[in-house]
């Protein structure tokens, strides 16, 4: 087996156009097994643009991602069911309880009746949320919420988890309990993790790719990147990488 | 796909029921065609065993109160970001679409099921035709469902609630006046051709409500609501895919 069919997700020259805008330049990049990637870019470099397209919410204008081994451009069902998501801002059904919302996400998963009913009680102990189950999501704190959305990107126990600013917003506790999850399913998963907060590669990361205006700028471990500057600090190195179009 | 479409009806038929809105909607509707049929189109003072009065006002309340019950279906999904949640989850966007259009459905056809006094009311105090009352009630709920249908669309149309509701309301309402019989013979006293008139209102949600109403089960008038549905449904499916980001 070679290496490349390790890599559960693998994005291929990505590019995306809003009307003249060149919002996604073409990335490439791919991810493995126990690899925490982080992907790092300053706000409007299309971040979150490139995870909305691998995770198949808007359509490439060309070049696609793949998910073990889905296109998610031609088989989008089954490229979803592979992964688990959580989209900026955590959205979430604020109506519900955290319980029925989590058996709504189990039955669309394929979970009901009994299994379901396991696979919620699990995901709850596992995202910690055992005190807030009963509760609406819209009586909950911002980080019950953001653990909330977590849960149900885990629910299934995905070989890829793709994450968008999971940690946005949160206090430094949050930000810990957070990152010790991530941590804790790292192994047998692929994960990809956007964020603008550099400190989190540190925390999570095995590697990470840098973007800036819709293209890609850096792709390595977090001390390959360190040692592209002189002071192997990784904010002047994401100075560097992200401003230089700017002039500044 | 069934499962996907029963997860999300249940989801969303639930959620109606979450906030105090769903009783107050059903208390309302249920006021309105009292208050119409028994107020209004004097339904005791007729003294006909019938229920004409009652159904004669239906399409006018389902125009006020079906766009309140369908606008946020789809404007709530944007304006919260789940939509980029239900359309990364493992099911297609028809079987979301589907399953919160039967959920809407579902709910209104709780609304005139609870009507069924009305029923029992007519048979204790006289003999009422049974395949007309049947008739009258499979007619408002396909007219309900047609309704149903566009205000699922006008709710794709934007994250604004206000909006979806609007844009329902002069949609239901257009469908509705060209075939209102008043309105179709003041146009054709207007000396418009016979011809042009009867292919307007042929198109109408209204007309074909009034045949059914009168007890006549025609298959091209269940045909034509189920295709009002099928069409609304369909370019609800075409705005969402090309908008749901934005």
């Amino acid at each position: 087996m070679n290496k490349e069919d390790n890599k559960m997700l693998k994005v291929d020259n990505l590019k995306k156009n809003f009307g003249d805008f060149q919002a996604v330049k073409g990335i490439s990049f791919s991810v493995g097994k126990g690899e925490v990637l982080g992907f790092l870019g300053p706000n409007g470099a299309g971040k979150s643009t490139t995870m909305r397209m691998i995770t198949g919410f808007i359509p490439p204008t060309s070049g696609t991602a793949s998910v073990c081994g889905h296109d998610i451009t031609t088989d989008p069902v089954a490229a979803k069911a592979c992964f688990g998501y959580l989209p900026e801002n955590a959205p979430s059904y604020r109506s519900m309880t955290v319980e029925d919302f989590l058996t709504f996400i189990a039955g669309v998963r394929g979970f009901h009746g009994k299994a379901g009913k396991e696979k919620v009680e699990a995901v709850i102990a596992k995202a910690r949320l055992s005190n807030v189950a009963k509760q609406t999501i819209d009586t909950l704190s911002k980080g019950y919420r953001q653990r909330t959305c977590f849960a149900q990107a885990i629910l299934h126990d995905p070989k890829v988890l793709i994450m968008d600013e999971p940690t946005d917003g949160l206090d430094p506790n949050q930000k810990f309990v957070v990152r010790e999850m991530i941590k804790e399913m790292s192994a047998d998963k692929a994960i990809i993790i956007s964020t603008h907060i550099l400190e989190e590669v540190d925390a999570v990361c095995t590697r990470a790719v840098v973007i800036a205006h819709g293209e890609l700028k850096a792709d390595g471990t977090p001390a390959e990147l360190k040692a592209m500057d002189p002071s192997g600090k990784l904010d002047v190195v994401f100075r560097n990488l992200t401003m230089e179009k700017e002039g500044v | 796909m069934m499962k996907n479409i029963k997860t999300v009806f249940a989801r969303e038929f639930k959620s109606y029921f979450d906030s105090p809105v769903a009783y107050v909607f059903l208390v309302a509707f249920l006021v309105l065609v009292g208050f119409m049929t028994f107020g209004v189109a004097m339904f005791y003072e007729r003294r006909q065993a019938d229920l004409t009065p009652f159904f004669f006002w239906h399409p006018w309340v389902y125009l006020l109160l079906i766009p309140a019950s369908t606008m946020g279906l789809w404007a709530d999904e944007r304006r919260n970001g789940t939509i980029e949640l239900l359309l990364t989850l493992p099911i297609t966007l028809w079987e979301a679409l589907i399953g919160k259009f039967l959920a809407a459905w579902a709910f209104i056809a709780i609304a005139l099921g609870s009507t069924f006094p009305i029923v029992l009311t007519t048979a204790w105090l006289g003999d009422p035709d049974c395949g007309a009352v049947f008739c009258g009630y499979l007619g408002s709920l396909l007219l309900a469902g047609a309704a149903t249908a566009i205000g699922v669309f006008a709710s794709s149309l934007s994250r604004s609630q206000v909006i979806g509701f609007v844009t329902a309301l002069a949609l239901t309402f257009t469908l509705l006046i060209i075939g209102f019989d008043p309105v179709v013979n003041a146009v054709a006293g207007w000396g418009v051709p016979a011809a042009l008139v009867n292919a307007v209102a042929s198109c109408s949600l209204m007309s074909h409500f009034e045949s059914l109403r009168r007890g006549v089960v025609d298959f091209g008038d269940i045909g034509y609501y189920i295709g009002v549905i099928v069409f609304m449904l369909a370019a609800a499916q075409v705005v969402t895919e090309n908008r749901k980001a934005s």
